[in-house]
């Protein structure tokens, strides 16, 4: 019975997420409970919540993820690539050049138009 | 339909991908769709790893799950108040009847192709007595494919230029380049403000409460 | 293991799939025991690189210190305020943590010994760091306070920012071995990668521990910025949870940079006596885990924009021309396609050490005359300020007087 090497990654996964719960389990019993309204209350220093707990977010941060998910996709083509390179000429690096230079350009772009500083 | 262990681990994640999906138009909380939406993506890994495809299985962990559903978490964000913000749909019968339409135009396209490829169509049995080998080397054969100039070398270098178009269109949109390239655009969000001094009513009742 | 419960009559494929069942079993087990003994190493190795002993009261040498710990934080209560969303909370700090394990699968111990050798172990490794992103975003969430949400942000904006340096650094072993399973990559390592390509180990460092949240990138659990971050609504062993991920984590690290880098179970001697190479995997992954102690320990915080820059305007650049040069001084060498012994490696490898030399010089130049100049911007407006400030020179700046 062949099996895929994939199963016992799972199984791992599965024990990894089993290994760990169980002290939260035990905390459960073992631990004291005793709630009262002042723990109750989100932590701010000391403060009282003002307002629903929810900030407004800046752009920034989706700009940051935006040029990662970028990157991470030229990666993914970069892994076949990668793989195969003791096989290919040169001529295959000369490309892969090409396509790095494109995303560095974005980068650049990017970078000129102070999309990538953080205090805007 | 024969009940091996893949069959019904091919169960299971289809399940997940499928009831993930559902979870995600159903669910009031957005933040939980996006959750739903990462789980549903992870079904799809797993449909990969099952049909020996490691390596987009992978691939859909580290784009899907760890690029673009956290860019979808913090599209959501932008929206403001969010956790104020009861998605619901009026029009879901409409949106059913298009899902199942959608189906079909898939199911008819798909069907014709399965007897090219081998299969036996929808009666197949989850277990193949015997499936078609994939090749050891699949991946490096995907790596030369993309620098050969007979096969994808033009998509691949094409594939760049529109994640370039894509980070240029998304920064254009954000900053709108102007003459002095100063001062952003209006559309981005405020910036977090330190936590808002405390009002002065409502620190005093707690001074007052912790002096009894 | 495996001959063993063949000879109790199982059939191959059972005997196989009980032992690797129990393989999985035990390995998991221990990567969380040994973070006990690893928030021990590092309290201790802390503590000497700050002219001072560590814990030493509670059993020998202060071994029991973490077992006493781990019982305390078993019995803390375990607060959770109205607000928060009870799923997400709870699932974080267990996402957490097996985004870290989940790598000690892939890991090759000896040359026979490797949990599962996935043949994209390289993009599994990958997909841990997106793993663990997710589950910060959740435990931000599930918090339902405005700091933790912030801290969240941060913290994903910061391992998103680095996460593509590493991978572009882990690539170059990939081209170099010409395969993306990591015991391949062992296999391959005739030469230590670290001699071939010493500015990828650095870049590995930087980012990992930048990925780490390690000083000096921990601007996340920096008390004084934002509290703890994203973990302040945690307590007990849901926030116990939390810092055994970092710490396996940091170790984790260590032992990646051995595999990819410094050769992994590669040794003398490990061909006749194959556990051998467990050994010499367990120590050189000290070597990882010591550096990103070291610099933990001796360099002062940075502040978040300066990160985010070092992230996207340094290395991200510097990885991806750091590929291409590699795989280019690869590929004109000529012979490198089929590397077997020691002797093939080590031609290309010097040649690659030397250029990688040169790379390091090269940006070492680019960044003192970038540093020289900002330097000389600095000083012109002081300069200004001061003759500026001259007339009410009686209240003249601190630092006039130079």
């Amino acid at each position: 019975m062949t099996v895929n090497e994939w199963v016992f990654v799972g199984l791992f996964l599965a024990l990894a997420w089993l290994l760990p719960a169980t002290p939260i389990f035990l905390a459960k019993f073992l631990a004291p409970k005793r709630p009262n309204p002042i723990k109750q209350q989100p932590y701010e220093c000391g403060i009282e919540t003002i307002g629903d707990t929810w900030v407004q977010f800046r752009a920034q941060y989706y700009i940051y993820a935006l040029v990662f998910l970028l990157f991470d996709v030229e990666v993914v083509f970069l892994f076949p690539w990668a793989l195969a390179y003791n096989k290919l000429g040169l001529f295959a690096l000369f490309e892969v050049i090409v396509f790095i230079v494109l995303l560095i350009v974005a980068l650049l772009y990017t970078w000129r138009k102070r999309a990538l500083t953080w205090a805007s | 339909m024969e009940l091996t262990v893949e069959s019904l681990v091919f169960l299971l994640f289809s399940l997940i991908t499928l009831g993930g999906g559902l979870l995600v138009v159903t669910t009031r909380n957005l933040f939980h769709g996006a959750l739903f939406l990462m789980l549903s993506l992870f079904g799809v890994a797993g449909l990969f790893a099952l049909l020996t495809a490691p390596f987009l299985a992978g691939i859909q962990v580290v784009v899907y799950i760890g690029a673009i559903a956290i860019l979808i978490i913090f599209a959501i964000m932008l929206t403001p108040q969010v956790t104020a913000t009861r998605p619901s749909n009026n029009q879901w019968i409409a949106a059913l009847v298009v899902a199942v339409v959608l189906f079909a135009l898939l199911a008819s396209i798909v069907t014709p192709l399965m007897d090219e490829l081998g299969v036996e169509g929808w009666g197949a049995s989850f277990t193949e007595t015997d499936p078609p080998p994939v090749p050891e080397d699949s991946i490096a054969d995907l790596g030369a494919a993309f620098v050969d100039p007979q096969r994808f070398m033009l998509p691949f270098e094409v594939a760049s230029i529109l994640l370039m178009a894509a980070l240029v269109g998304a920064v254009m949109m954000v900053r709108p380049s102007r003459e002095d390239d100063e001062a952003p655009a209006p559309v981005e969000a405020a910036e977090v403000a330190e936590p808002a001094p405390p009002r002065a009513d409502a620190v005093e009742p707690v001074l007052v409460e912790s002096q009894e | 293991m495996t001959d063993f419960l063949i000879d109790l009559g199982l059939s191959r494929g059972l005997a196989v799939l009980i032992a690797k069942t129990l393989g999985v079993f035990a390995l998991a087990t221990i990567g969380l025991v040994w973070t006990i003994f690893l928030i021990w190493i590092e309290r201790k190795v802390a503590a000497r690189f700050q002219d001072r002993v560590g814990p030493n009261r509670a059993g020998p040498f202060g071994l029991v210190q973490s077992f006493a710990d781990a019982i305390k934080i078993i019995l803390k209560e375990d607060i959770m305020h109205r607000g928060v969303d009870r799923w997400v909370f709870n699932i974080a700090p267990l996402l957490s943590v097996m985004a870290v394990l989940m790598l000690w699968v892939v890991i090759p111990w000896t040359p026979t010994l490797v949990g599962v050798d996935l043949s994209v172990g390289v993009v599994y490794v990958i997909a841990a760091g997106a793993i663990s992103a997710i589950a910060i975003l959740m435990a931000g969430w599930g918090s339902n306070n405005k700091f933790a949400l912030l801290g969240a942000f941060r913290a994903v904006a910061q391992l998103i920012s680095y996460e593509v340096p590493t991978v572009l650094a882990l690539l170059v072993p990939v081209v170099l071995a010409g395969s993306m399973s990591l015991q391949g990559i062992v296999r391959e390592q005739h030469v230590m990668y670290a001699l071939a390509a010493p500015l990828t180990v650095l870049i590995f460092i930087i980012a990992s521990m930048a990925e780490l949240g390690r000083a000096p990138f921990d601007i996340l659990e920096a008390e004084s910025e934002l509290v703890a971050g994203y973990q302040v609504e945690y307590s007990g062993f849901k926030f116990g949870l939390f810092y055994v991920g970092e710490f396996l984590h940091a170790y984790t690290v260590g032992l990646t940079m051995a595999v990819f880098f410094l050769g992994g179970w590669r040794g003398p001697f490990v061909d006749d006596l194959p556990a051998l190479g467990a050994v010499y995997l367990f120590l050189k992954s000290f070597i990882g885990y010591f550096i990103v102690l070291w610099i933990r320990m001796t360099v002062p915080r940075v502040r978040v924009d300066q990160m985010l820059d070092l992230g996207w305007k340094f290395l991200v650049p510097l990885s991806l021309l750091n590929l291409v040069v590699v795989a280019l001084v690869w590929k004109i060498y000529p012979g490198t396609d089929s590397i077997d012994s020691f002797s093939e490696a080590i031609g290309p490898s010097l040649v690659l050490l030397v250029v990688n030399i040169l790379m390091i010089l090269g940006v070492g130049a680019v960044l003192r005359e970038q540093g020289r100049r900002e330097r000389e911007r600095i000083e012109a407006k002081q300069r200004a300020l001061e003759l500026g400030a001259e007339p009410v020179s009686d209240v003249a700046p601190a630092g006039a007087g130079r």
